[in-house]
């Protein structure tokens, strides 16, 4: 019975990563064809074990070499890791407050505020990022009021930029940014900000010296959910981004359904897969230092 | 030892000895709670002065905003001839040891030490030295490098006082200092604080529910009930003389009789039953001839014997229950119109060579000045 429960996490992890990043990694190797599927050699058994043979002799690593040799594609990863990064920080500094303000709130108004932070997931992530558009394009809601208002005479190009990528990554991710800083914000003990001032401290001192870093857990683990996500995102530099926005999200479906080249579409997504394994594993790491830490 | 008066330290008697802290008609509301009510008090430089009283009695109230963690309402504190009003906790001469420690958790023991030192004006170069001194002083030299969650609970009280006293403030608060220490470990800690309290020669202010813990450590007492002080005086006199039945019923345990006050002068008799004889005891505050008085007296203060003893006050009855504390004994004893007095005696034979037991008639005895006939 015990062997059963633990099997299923490994289960499901068989069938739903190893088997089709299995089957990603084998078009990654194979050459592109005018076939249906649109790749080269397929699998035959009928012939047993030659034939498995020469299946076999035909993968190569070509496609990884191409992703070396055309800029696109490492300019595409740098971009990614450079949006990525941007947007990270920027969630974070919009979070932090959020989360400072939400653990710092009178207690029955926290249930309320939580609920809105979660509120958004009610709808179809597609919606909300279509709803963008409507917000930042020319004649959008924002132009509208900055040329009511006066800031503007013209109205600014601010959808298909960069700028309207960081505000939907922003603005889609920040509750992953928000709770996990809210939780070690919360269990932050009060009286250790007393004793700071206690010992001299202003305000704003207690806050850099105590509260920073003691929300330091939160802050890592809320950047890893938002940065991991946000390097392979497509929906919304292919939405709201313009066509110089290069992320690597976006070459990957060009590659798959424009180009109908699977091949190095599947070399894209496993050399992307590797960058993100070394984030994984440093956010894993650091949720194990957390756990023990406080046992 | 700070209570001893063969050491002569009594600056509350001395008229011309200025206090460190004075309080001035200092209230206290939190809303239309009335957490202090209009409290004058004066502590003295190098005084040990405990803060004694049940939880909610505003004893926190009163450390905190000597602290600068809450306002006053109305009054003045003035803490080395400066008014307080408006002072930040981070712009006083006050440390403060909080109840929980509150040590922070991502900093070494050195750090913590440091860490208030590093907020003063204090150079660079001196700090380190300043840590060792006050590492030496609680004797932690060894673990100045570990973490609060790698060193035990009394090494965390210890790591704590030294934060607080490394500054070197004019006043040191204790929120309940030793509460989280089990029984004897804290009875040893409490002699280091008196050490330490000497050694430094600061004011140390510390608030306690434990009377025990109150009588050894202090130089005075303030013992406090719903926002006022009812009694501030040296732990013998509050244990010897209290002023009302709330002190005498809260510091140790006590016999209470009441009755009516009947001839009062020196010693006041005590009308208690009828048909007695009645009860003598020194006079205490605010006794009224007719009034109704109880007349209080410490168990150990109260004699028991089988055979009628030569005494001025004494009573008959019957034992009713002993509870054997090992060194001591305190007998229950049942008189006449069902009044019970404890009666303790020190165990100075072994158990089989003691002769009252459950149900003997017994007398019980004490002398004109040993009990107390106080109002209310």
């Amino acid at each position: 019975m015990r062997r059963l429960l633990i099997s299923i996490p490994y289960l499901w992890l068989l069938i739903l990563f190893l088997v089709p990043f299995g089957i990603v990694l084998k078009i990654a190797l194979s050459d592109v064809a005018l076939s249906i599927p649109p790749y080269t050699p397929q699998l035959d058994l009928s012939d047993g074990w030659t034939g498995f043979r020469a299946f076999w002799a035909e993968l190569d690593l070509e496609n990884f070499w191409f992703l070396t040799e055309d800029d696109l594609y490492w300019k595409a990863y740098l971009s990614s890791l450079k949006i990525a990064l941007i947007a990270t920080f920027l969630t974070l500094l919009v979070g932090f407050p959020i989360a400072y303000g939400m653990a710092n709130a009178p207690n029955h108004w926290r249930p309320t505020l939580m609920l809105l932070i979660i509120l958004p997931f009610w709808t179809s992530f597609l919606i909300r990022v279509y709803a963008w558009i409507g917000i930042l394009s020319n004649e959008g809601f924002l132009n509208q009021f900055l040329i009511w208002t006066g800031i503007l005479a013209e109205p600014a190009k601010i959808l298909n930029t960069d700028i309207a990528v960081y505000i939907g990554i922003v603005y889609t991710y920040l509750p992953f940014m928000v709770l996990p800083i809210y939780a070690t914000l919360e269990k932050l003990d009060g009286t250790l900000l007393e004793a700071a001032e206690d010992l001299g401290c202003t305000r704003i001192q207690a806050f850099w010296s105590v509260t920073a870093p003691l929300s330091k857990p939160g802050i890592i683990a809320g950047c890893f959910l938002v940065f991991i996500p946000a390097l392979g995102e497509f929906v919304i530099p292919s939405l709201l981004g313009g066509s110089d926005t290069l992320m690597i999200g976006k070459v990957l479906w060009e590659e798959f359904f424009s180009n109908r080249d699977w091949p190095v579409a599947s070399a894209v997504a496993v050399i992307l897969l590797l960058i993100l394994v070394v984030p994984i594993i440093l956010f894993q790491r650091n949720e194990q230092k957390q756990r023990e830490a406080e046992q | 030892m700070p209570s001893d008066h063969a050491s002569g330290f009594a600056p509350w008697e001395d008229a011309d000895a200025t206090p460190l802290i004075s309080f001035d008609g200092v209230t206290k509301q939190f809303g239309s709670f009335t957490a202090i009510d209009n409290i004058d008090l004066q502590i003295y430089p190098k005084e040990f002065f405990a803060l004694l009283g049940p939880s909610g009695c505003g004893k926190t109230t009163l450390m905190r905003m000597l602290g600068g963690f809450e306002d006053v309402t109305e009054g003045t504190i003035t803490i080395d001839g400066q008014n307080m009003a408006g002072i930040p906790a981070n712009k006083r001469a006050v440390n403060m040891m909080f109840q929980s420690y509150a040590l922070f958790p991502h900093l070494s023991v050195a750090d913590n030490i440091a860490f208030g030192l590093k907020r003063s004006d204090m150079p660079k170069s001196e700090i380190q030295g300043r840590v060792d001194e006050m590492l030496r002083l609680v004797q932690l030299q060894k673990f100045a490098r570990r973490k609060p969650h790698q060193i035990s609970g009394g090494q965390r009280q210890r790591v704590a006082l030294a934060r607080a006293l490394a500054k070197a403030p004019k006043l040191l608060l204790l929120d309940e200092p030793l509460g989280a220490l089990d029984k004897k470990l804290r009875q040893e800690t409490q002699f280091e604080l008196m050490d330490i309290q000497e050694k430094t020669g600061t004011t140390f202010v510390i608030v306690t529910h434990d009377q025990e813990e109150a009588m050894t450590v202090a130089s005075r007492i303030a013992v406090m009930d719903n926002g006022l002080l009812k009694q501030v005086d040296t732990p013998d006199r509050v244990y010897e003389s209290p002023n009302s039945v709330y002190v005498a019923d809260f510091i140790g345990d006590v016999n209470i009789i009441t009755g009516t006050a009947s001839e009062v002068l020196e010693n006041t008799q005590l009308i208690w039953a009828e048909g007695a004889t009645p009860i003598t005891g020194m006079t205490g505050s605010r006794v009224v001839q007719g009034e109704p008085a109880s007349f209080v007296i410490r168990p150990e203060k109260v004699s028991i014997s089988k055979d009628e003893p030569q005494a001025a006050n004494k009573v008959q009855g019957k034992v009713i229950d002993i509870a054997y504390l090992g060194n001591m004994s305190t007998y229950h004893v049942a008189l006449a119109n069902g009044v019970i007095v404890k009666s303790q005696t020190a165990n100075n034979r072994r158990i089989a060579r003691r002769d009252i037991t459950w149900e003997d008639p017994v007398w019980l005895s004490w002398t004109d000045t040993a009990g107390l006939v106080l109002r209310d």
